[in-house]
């Protein structure tokens, strides 16, 4: 399954706004750590800001902050407001009317199914605890890496 | 885990709370079903069958069962190398959110653990959305196996 590359910068950007509580940052902040443009990303912060799941805080500092409830926020939430997942949710159209139509539609029905569960299963806290467990599993294999460079002979 | 909550295994004392805990959430009584559970994970093979009851730390004289954890090792099903299934979980629902549900899981992890597995397993419904939640928020993701199932004719 592919996700818009808005969707990803909305769930990159909820991840950092709730890294810390109240935590405040600057559409060019986000965009530098992520390597986007402050344009694309303005963009979806308004889309988050509409649907509540972002605020906007003005003046000297100021910058987005995240509004929604991190352990209720689901990735299925912010996908929807950027991905039009109404034909994988009930999907009953055939195509080929055909029972080898009707069978690939089922098979394919099942895949949508389960991708939806698992997107709606996961919310922005339970993602920044995934995001600790892979720096943790980037830092030994970090360390890792270094430790056999270390007892590679040197010429 | 919660400091709030203490862990232990259940005894039959506790069984008339599993009972009315269950049916207050599934609204279905059940109670032999709970008592042939309680003689199968309560009292045989404990050293790979844990049924856990979660109880009020700070207020001994409050005896409410706040929650209960059921699982146990399981070997080569399907070539499965022996794990830790959970296959049943509840949590009072005044009490949820208040850390039971994590301290029923860790206790069960830690005597998975004592057993000598390093996996724990478990099958949520697809809509199941509190569970499903619970689990990925305890760190569970897909593992390798999946559930299939077809109608009786």
């Amino acid at each position: 399954m592919k996700l818009q590359i808005s969707t990803q910068l909305a769930i990159f950007a909820a991840l950092e706004l709730t890294a810390r509580e109240g935590r405040q940052l600057s559409v060019a902040e986000i965009g530098e750590k992520f390597g986007v443009s402050s344009h694309h990303l303005a963009k979806v912060m308004h889309v988050m800001g509409r649907a509540g799941l972002v605020r906007s805080v003005r003046g000297a500092g100021g910058g987005y902050q995240f509004a929604g409830n991190a352990r209720r926020t689901t990735l299925l939430d912010v996908a929807q407001l950027f991905e039009d997942l109404s034909s994988v949710e009930q999907d009953t159209r055939v195509v080929d009317e055909t029972p080898e139509g009707h069978a690939l539609r089922e098979v394919l029905n099942e895949i949508d199914a389960i991708a939806l569960a698992t997107l709606g299963s996961i919310t922005i806290a339970t993602m920044r605890k995934l995001v600790d467990r892979c720096r943790v599993g980037d830092g030994r294999r970090l360390k890792a890496a270094l430790s056999r460079r270390k007892d590679q002979p040197r010429f | 885990m919660s400091d709030d909550v203490r862990v232990r295994r259940v005894q039959v004392a506790d069984i008339p709370d599993v009972v009315a805990l269950d049916a207050r959430i599934t609204k279905l009584a059940k109670a032999e079903y709970w008592n042939d559970a309680f003689r199968r994970y309560g009292k045989r093979r404990l050293d790979e069958r844990f049924f856990l009851v979660a109880k009020n730390r700070l207020d001994r004289t409050d005896s409410r069962v706040l929650g209960f954890i059921i699982g146990e090792v399981r070997a080569w099903e399907f070539g499965s190398m022996p794990c830790g299934w959970v296959f049943a979980l509840s949590v009072e629902p005044a009490m949820r959110l208040h850390g039971v549900g994590s301290a029923l899981l860790e206790a069960v992890s830690g005597e998975f653990k004592k057993a000598g597995v390093g996996k724990m397993r478990t099958m949520v419904a697809r809509d199941a959305r509190l569970p499903l939640l619970f689990f990925r928020s305890e760190g569970m993701m897909a593992g390798p196996y999946i559930q299939l199932e077809k109608d009786i004719d």
